[in-house]
């Protein structure tokens, strides 16, 4: 088999988990895209150990332990996005502003809050809550 | 004729697949079309669903690749528990069955730019450095389960272990990120709406 098959395959599917770690708006959507990009890594990986005949065979070792930290990383990735969700009522990235650097890039564009739920919406007033809270808390971190 | 040249010729052209090669490129075209669907689907149910098919379709070209060892702990872990954790986390985070009209971030035109840009460049360089390198696909499976025991626990053993405790320490975080009641709680003050969930989660 030309080794080009399985790493055009492998490109083209990191570059499609690239587009949706860039494009997608829930964090859990996000999480998957990621696992896209690590599955591209790990065909590589069979791959080139297949073809170069490793006596160790480090590529199918490095792509077990590739897939244990996978699984790893979805388990806390999924608790920190349920952590935020509990505490903001929404799991969209683009509305986790908390940290940037100035004001106007820390408030939510006026479009995003029309599309919500009626869960989110239970939520709001403490979500406003901790708003304050958080621009106090980087105003006496920034000398 | 120049040693480049030679080994051209050498090698089977890409005009004459053989069975193996055939099976690969269509189950990856089968792969790369459900993972496009689920980086772009609206329903976000389906796009977990969707990334179940490239994953299996991916554990197929492992099979392929005559790595058996690993396209079965792709099929247990990949579409057995993570993407059981992801729908479990769709779930516990009230996603909207149906079409959801804001799946996608108003980025989307730069990151199809950019993922459109990184896929022509990395298809250009693979394809013009392993355009004559062949695979030999013969002889005794390089990934078959003996194999993959004799070399994971006679060469990484280490390693092996060092995972065994960084799982641990995984397991440790989830269980401290996802606990009820303690600090973060009070601080939370209890979403009302989020609270039911707390106790399906562990």
């Amino acid at each position: 088999m030309h080794l080009a098959y399985p790493a055009v395959l492998a490109a083209l599917l990191f570059c499609t988990g690239l587009y949706g770690v860039l494009a997608r708006r829930n964090a859990i959507l996000v999480l998957m895209s990621v696992e896209l990009m690590l599955n591209a890594v790990n065909l590589n990986l069979v791959a080139f150990d297949v073809w170069l005949r490793d006596r160790l065979h480090s590529g199918q070792a490095l792509t077990l332990f590739t897939i244990a930290i996978a699984a790893a990383e979805i388990g806390i990735g999924l608790a920190i996005v349920l952590a935020v969700y509990r505490n903001r009522g929404s799991s969209a990235v683009d509305r986790l502003r908390d940290t940037a650097e100035t004001d106007e890039a820390e408030t939510v564009p006026a479009g995003d809050d029309e599309d919500d739920d009626p869960a989110d919406a239970a939520t709001r007033p403490e979500d406003q809550a901790t708003a304050p809270a958080g621009k106090a808390k980087k105003a006496e971190a920034t000398p | 004729m120049t040693p480049a040249l030679a080994a051209a010729s050498a090698a089977p052209g890409f005009l004459s697949p053989t069975g193996v090669e055939i099976a690969f490129v269509l189950v990856g075209i089968a792969t790369l079309g459900a993972a496009l669907v689920t980086v772009t689907t609206r329903q976000l149910v389906h796009a977990a669903l969707w990334l179940i098919v490239a994953l299996g379709g991916l554990a197929v070209e492992y099979l392929l690749l005559t790595a058996e060892f690993i396209a079965w702990v792709q099929v247990l872990i990949y579409v057995g528990s993570v993407v059981v954790l992801l729908l479990f986390g769709l779930m516990l985070t009230r996603a909207p069955i149906g079409r959801s009209p804001d799946a996608d971030s108003e980025n989307r035109l730069p990151a199809l730019v950019v993922a459109v840009a990184s896929a022509a460049a990395l298809v250009w360089v693979v394809v013009d450095a392993f355009r004559t390198t062949w695979i030999d696909l013969d002889g005794p499976a390089q990934g078959s389960t003996k194999a993959t025991g004799s070399f994971l626990f006679r060469n990484w053993v280490l390693p092996f272990e060092a995972l065994s405790v960084l799982l641990l320490a995984a397991l440790v975080g989830a269980i401290v990120l996802s606990r009820k009641g303690g600090r973060a709680d009070a601080r939370a003050g209890g979403a009302p709406a989020a609270a039911p969930d707390r106790e399906d989660e562990r």
